[in-house]
């Protein structure tokens, strides 16, 4: 499977999937114009990599921002890799937020309660 | 044209950062995001509070342009493409408000909404945001009501809201968020 690279752009973040290492890259921003739109080849990607997934999964999380028609297509990602801790492989989420980003923390914090995998929120030192 | 001048020193003396009427774009709303973040990178010192400022603008602006994409009427002479939006700092705080017409008919139920996120507890905002998120319908672009409950947990502070009557069948409704300056909010 071919890994999934997207560079970052001033409304989007960087995504890095690769399906060999099973390491899951999102990190930046996320405030596109139509979410669902772009969200569309990622959660596809995923679809197709939850059938035969990597030993281990980690799904690395940074983001300096999302808006709200993000967050729900974040959702949609990390519930179809929930699948895969699901079906008794491994797979987690790593969470990170930078010091002091209380917002970031509590988004986390409250994905990490609605996504049904194990998942980690983790702090950034400055 | 000495109008120009007062115009120009009562912006002065409110500490207007940003103006705009008009049309509402997602291009525009790029345009004042990208503006916005440059002076705010300038002026506000402490990250959380330009993170917060950056974050209530983003809903803010995204919420005008889904609302006057979905809007194609004109209501009375009332264009519901057009909208106001205002940015002010003073020592306490920043203000970021905005105004748009809208059909008469959906006021009542934005204001419901509005009050309802205004009534409840900052734990319970929360509990509802995480509800929805998982749970709600969501529109064709993503968005789907948690808007204004993201910028009320962000902001920490009450939304604030009128709608003013224009018409029969229509009214301005104006928002206004409070952003503290500082940490004074919750630490």
């Amino acid at each position: 499977m071919e890994t999934l690279e997207l560079q970052a752009k001033n409304n989007t973040p960087y995504i890095n999937f690769d399906a060999s290492t099973g390491i899951m890259v999102m990190k930046g921003r996320s405030t596109p114009e139509n979410s669902v739109e772009y969200y569309e080849p990622i959660t596809n990607w995923v679809l197709n990599y939850i059938q035969s997934p990597a030993e281990n999964t980690i799904i690395k999380v940074q983001f300096e921002y999302f808006n709200t028609s993000s967050s729900k297509c974040i959702l949609d990602v990390l519930k179809k890799f929930a699948e895969i801790h699901k079906a008794g492989k491994s797979a987690k989420v790593e969470w990170y937020f930078e010091e002091d980003d209380e917002d970031m923390k509590e988004a986390g914090e409250d994905y990490g309660d609605i996504v049904k995998m194990p998942f980690e929120v983790i702090e950034i030192p400055e | 044209m000495s109008n120009y001048h007062t115009l120009y020193e009562k912006m002065h003396d409110n500490n207007i950062m940003l103006t705009f009427k008009g049309e509402v774009s997602f291009d525009l709303v790029n345009s004042v995001l990208k503006i916005m973040e440059e002076r705010l990178d300038r002026i506000e010192e402490n990250k959380k509070t330009r993170k917060k400022v950056y974050n209530v603008l983003v809903e803010c602006l995204q919420n005008l342009c889904n609302h006057i994409e979905t809007s194609d009427y004109e209501v009375q002479g009332y264009d519901a493409r057009t909208a106001l939006l205002i940015i002010e700092t003073d020592a306490e705080k920043y203000k970021v408000v905005t105004g748009n017409y809208i059909p008469k008919d959906q006021v009542a139920g934005l204001k419901e909404r509005l009050e309802q996120i205004n009534s409840i507890s900052k734990e319970e905002l929360r509990e509802l945001y995480k509800k929805i998120l998982d749970n709600g319908q969501f529109s064709e672009k993503g968005g789907g009501g948690l808007g204004f409950i993201d910028i009320a947990r962000k902001s920490g502070q009450k939304l604030k809201y009128e709608f003013e009557n224009v018409n029969e069948t229509v009214a301005f409704f104006t928002l206004r968020i409070d952003v503290p300056r500082k940490d004074s909010a919750e630490e």
